[in-house]
């Protein structure tokens, strides 16, 4: 395994978002979007072959298939029938680790998928709604991904429509404890985050490479946990990335983050420090 | 049982302020014939149970909808539903916002003629606070509190299906059926339109009959009109057609909105609307989506 030295954010996030479906054993992989659907097929072909997926129409597949329009007389791996009914049975037995980009995302780790702005019933910008998050959230374990990290999807305030369940005592629900939300990874253009602080406060995990922790936390509309040392983001290995270009032979990924940036802007140069 | 009928006959039966479930999922296999059989006519006040696309888009900015039961409304593609949108941002409809999941208890529970199905779905969120209808309920046989979903009765369902017979017995031929089944399950009344008008014989092969998921007793009325899920997708017969949403996604930016894309592709028929969106044999070659 050799780190590569020449490689995009996009590929980046796509190997730091794999790690959070690589210890998930045999659960149902869901990558919402080009980052997150790159991330569980490269853990389901390296990192945790028991991963499982679907061809986000109707069936399942043992082998992930590339994204895009596929050459003709391609077989897709298929190995059952997954219909969007049987999704929520997959759903509510918990065997499942989704990834989605909501619109907001709050202290608490609630997100909105639904409207911003304005008043419930008249919102300024109505969004996609609710969709599968109030389900997913009190199911199964979730991770996040967010191209553009900035205070309008890291709010100071509450989601202004709170889509998914977080670790917001406030709305605790009665005979449940904060532990059985589960949210793993938030994946964005500078850093790797959990909830993993001190009451279920968000911490920065890793910082991409030239990124600082000052710059993540101006970013970021509330405290977030800075360790003491806070590694740097692992580079991709260049059979990672050869992987990822089977999956992607279009390069979609290349559309993914405003102007398609390097993984690592100074390559060689060590990674900015972070506060003692 | 010959069960044979017309959109218009079909839009005959429905009523102001009656609540209608439409079938499908997103820009995917959706009775956009009797959408547009609606909207040609003078129903309004309609509450509308969908898994929204352009169905829920179009009767919103066409003054029929009163309310809408939704998850979602999306066309894919063009993830944001454009008239939806300016419905929801000008304020003028009332909504009842649950997840997808709830939505399929809430028509199982009709199905099955029980009030409410518990699910800790929606539990923590403002699905719950934003519908003080679904209420939140201790349970029985645990010290936790449980979702009520309650059962989403519906006056009638509209439905496409790629091929079914004059009695009502029809087949979802494409990867997936969707919720169909219970929409058609909860709902009084169900109409579908079919791509195909078949002979019972065709059923009489396993492999075709496998791929028909409700009894003919849900069926009210077959109504065939081949191309009739234009411009979503039939699979595996058609696609969803995506310039035609392109240009309707478009029409929502202009001064004249849906009226300017009703007057260009409407008609006054679903004759006239087909020859004004290229005609069947141009539908029946849309490329299916690649997922």
């Amino acid at each position: 395994m050799t780190a590569a030295t020449e490689y995009t954010l996009a590929e980046l996030c796509i190997v730091a978002a794999s790690q959070a479906f690589a210890d998930d054993g045999e659960v149902l992989g869901t990558g919402i979007g080009v980052i997150p659907r790159l991330a569980a097929s490269l853990a389901m072909k390296t990192s945790n072959p028991d991963l499982m997926m679907t061809d986000s129409e109707a069936w399942m597949l043992s082998e992930p298939n590339p994204l895009g329009k596929r050459p003709a007389g391609f077989k897709p791996a298929l190995e059952s029938w997954m219909g969007f009914s049987r999704i929520f049975d997959n759903v509510w037995s918990g065997k499942r680790h989704a990834m989605l980009g909501p619109s907001q995302i709050d202290r608490f780790g609630q997100t909105n998928t639904s409207a911003l702005g304005g008043t419930y019933e008249k919102p300024k910008s109505m969004m996609l709604g609710a969709r599968g998050f109030p389900g997913n959230s009190i199911s199964h374990p979730n991770s996040f991904f967010v191209p553009d990290h900035n205070t309008r999807v890291f709010l100071g305030g509450e989601c202004d429509f709170v889509s998914s369940i977080g670790y917001n005592p406030a709305r605790l629900p009665k005979g449940h404890s904060l532990d059985d939300v589960d949210i793993r990874l938030v994946i964005t253009n500078l850093c790797v985050m959990d909830f993993g602080g001190p009451n279920h406060q968000i911490r920065l995990v890793s910082l991409h490479p030239g990124v600082t922790a000052e710059q993540v936390q101006a970013n970021t509309g509330y405290a977030v946990c800075i360790p003491d040392t806070v590694p740097t983001t692992q580079a991709p290995t260049r059979e990672q990335l050869d992987i990822i270009s089977v999956l992607d032979p279009q390069n979609q990924r290349a559309q993914q983050i405003k102007d398609n940036p390097a993984g690592d802007p100074a390559p060689g140069v060590p990674a900015a420090g972070v506060p003692a | 049982m010959n069960k044979q009928m017309t959109a218009a006959q079909v839009v005959a039966q429905l009523k102001d302020g009656m609540t209608v479930g439409i079938g499908g999922w997103g820009p995917r296999r959706k009775p956009m014939a009797l959408v547009r059989e609606i909207l040609r006519s003078s129903l309004k006040d309609l509450t509308v149970v969908s898994y929204g696309g352009a169905d829920v888009g179009m009767l919103c900015a066409a003054g029929k909808v009163r309310k809408v039961v939704f998850a979602f409304v999306s066309l894919d593609f063009i993830p944001l539903e454009p008239y939806f949108r300016l419905a929801r941002q000008a304020g003028g409809i009332e909504v009842m916002e649950i997840d997808e999941g709830m939505m399929l208890l809430g028509l199982r529970a009709a199905a099955w003629g029980v009030p409410f199905i518990p699910t800790e779905v929606g539990l923590g969120t403002d699905v719950i606070n934003r519908n003080p209808a679904i209420k939140v309920i201790d349970s029985p046989y645990d010290d936790k509190e449980w979702v009520a979903m309650p059962a989403l009765q519906l006056d009638v369902s509209l439905l496409h299906a790629d091929r079914a017979d004059v009695r009502g017995v029809c087949q979802i031929a494409g990867p997936d059926h969707y919720m169909d089944d219970w929409f058609a399950r909860a709902a009084a009344k169900t109409y579908v339109s079919c791509d195909e008008l078949v002979d019972s014989s065709y059923f009489h092969d396993p492999a075709q009959a496998r791929l028909v998921h409700w009894e003919r007793s849900m069926t009210t009325g077959v109504i065939p009109i081949p191309g009739g899920a234009h411009p979503t997708s039939c699979s595996p017969l058609y696609g969803f057609d995506v310039p035609h949403f392109k240009a309707y996604a478009a029409s929502a930016k202009e001064e004249s909105g849906l009226q300017g894309y009703l007057d260009k592709f409407l008609g006054a028929s679903e004759d006239e609307y087909q020859n004004n969106v290229g005609g069947l044999a141009a539908i029946r070659v849309i490329e299916l989506p690649t997922y």
